[in-house]
């Protein structure tokens, strides 16, 4: 749901990063947040375990700029990736205006990719959105891994609407702008058709 | 823009941050935010600089939704109100409408029984004017509507220049 406040002429914009367990979705966020100069960055908030693993969400809130006299500020979440937290993960793509899927390249975790994509599909149709419409990105993360899967191979698997598929390695920031580029555009240029 | 899209004008907005002010004053409260149930921010009053309130809206729409997962798994429709007691700060977060939370942050210069009160006004306030945003968004997203988005316009350059590029 973007939410533009004509008063303060605001836009803001929530987008959720989903995939597998491990796959490097909260590393994309803190990647951003490294990167991005201190007055425009949020702080990044973290609902994790002991162990670092994400809980229920880290949520990083970022300004971006201006379009066309609007303030545009982005709202990152991630989602738990664990198959038991599934409550969770559907309760932030709540009111969400456009999805990153992060694979993980590592040929043993696409079955877990593949699961993931279809509970992503679920959960947003529980929550009023088609996975075929909404803003949504593929990144392929982990592409520096020595059993990473090919790109064709993963294309085949996990490509399914023509959607920006973006080779990243998160933990040293390839492909990390770029793919919440490619969602942000999607996102805005949707406000047009409005 | 998706039929959820909330679209607020001057004079809503205008409207729902006197309500709030008279809030925080009349509860006499520290602070008193209005989020929406995704997780932003619309309007606050008191001291708000004491609070990252970017983290604040996020963490109680969480929570609430949270909750309403709770409520659901018991066979309730939500819990309207949420109560966090602390050692000097305590949290009132209660429901408006269908996408509105209240937050009241107050302390010993105030009372749980005088914040519910001024809480429960204050909300049927609210309420109205959200209602009148959202019959607005109806009228306006049926066929032959004159509202004009700002938006209409967007080029590649536009989102290059949002990403410093
Ligand atoms: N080699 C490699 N490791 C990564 C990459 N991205 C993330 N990681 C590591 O993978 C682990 C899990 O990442 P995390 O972001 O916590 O995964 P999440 O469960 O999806 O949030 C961490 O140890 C990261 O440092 C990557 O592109 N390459
Ligand atoms: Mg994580």
């Amino acid at each position: 749901m973007t939410f533009i406040n004509y008063a303060s002429r605001e836009i803001n914009c929530k987008i959720v990063y989903y995939g597998p367990g491990l796959c490097g979705k909260t590393t994309n966020i803190q990647w951003i947040h490294e990167q991005a100069n201190p007055e425009k960055r949020g702080k990044l908030v973290s609902l994790a375990t002991e162990t670092d693993r994400t809980l229920f969400f880290d949520f990083l809130p970022l300004d971006m700029g201006t379009v066309k006299g609007f303030k545009v500020r982005f709202h990152l979440y991630t989602v738990p990736g664990q198959v038991f937290y599934d409550a969770s993960r559907k309760l932030i793509l709540r009111g969400c205006d456009g999805v990153i899927f992060v694979a993980d390249s590592q040929r043993p975790r696409m079955e877990a990719n593949i699961e993931a994509i279809a509970n992503l599909a679920t959960n947003l149709k529980d929550n009023g959105f088609d996975i075929r419409t909404i803003p949504y990105v593929l990144q392929l993360n982990k592409r520096d891994m020595p059993t990473a899967e090919k790109v064709d191979e993963m294309e085949r698997l996990l490509r399914f609407r023509n959607e920006p598929m973006i080779e990243g390695v998160a933990s040293q920031g390839v492909g990390v702008i770029e793919t919440l580029k490619a969602c942000a555009r999607q996102i805005l240029m949707e406000l047009q058709r409005s | 823009m998706s039929k959820l899209d909330l679209v607020m004008f001057e004079e809503e907005f205008k409207q729902l941050q006197d309500i709030i002010g008279r809030l925080q004053k009349d509860a006499s409260a520290k602070v008193v935010f209005l989020v929406d149930k995704n997780g932003q921010q619309i309007a606050s009053a008191g001291e708000v600089q004491s609070i990252d309130a970017t983290s604040l809206a996020s963490l109680t729409a969480g929570n609430v939704a949270a909750t309403d997962g709770l409520a659901k798994l018991i066979g309730e429709k939500e819990f309207s109100l949420l109560f966090h007691e602390g050692e000097k700060d305590n949290l009132h977060i209660s429901i408006v409408g269908k996408r509105g939370i209240l937050v009241v942050i107050f302390d010993q210069g105030s009372s749980l029984a005088l914040v519910r009160l001024r809480v429960k006004k204050a909300s049927r306030e609210l309420q109205e004017i959200f209602e009148r945003v959202e019959t607005r968004a109806n009228e306006e997203s049926g066929p032959g509507t004159k509202f004009e988005s700002p938006f209409s316009e967007i080029t590649d350059d536009d989102i290059d220049k949002l990403f410093g590029d």
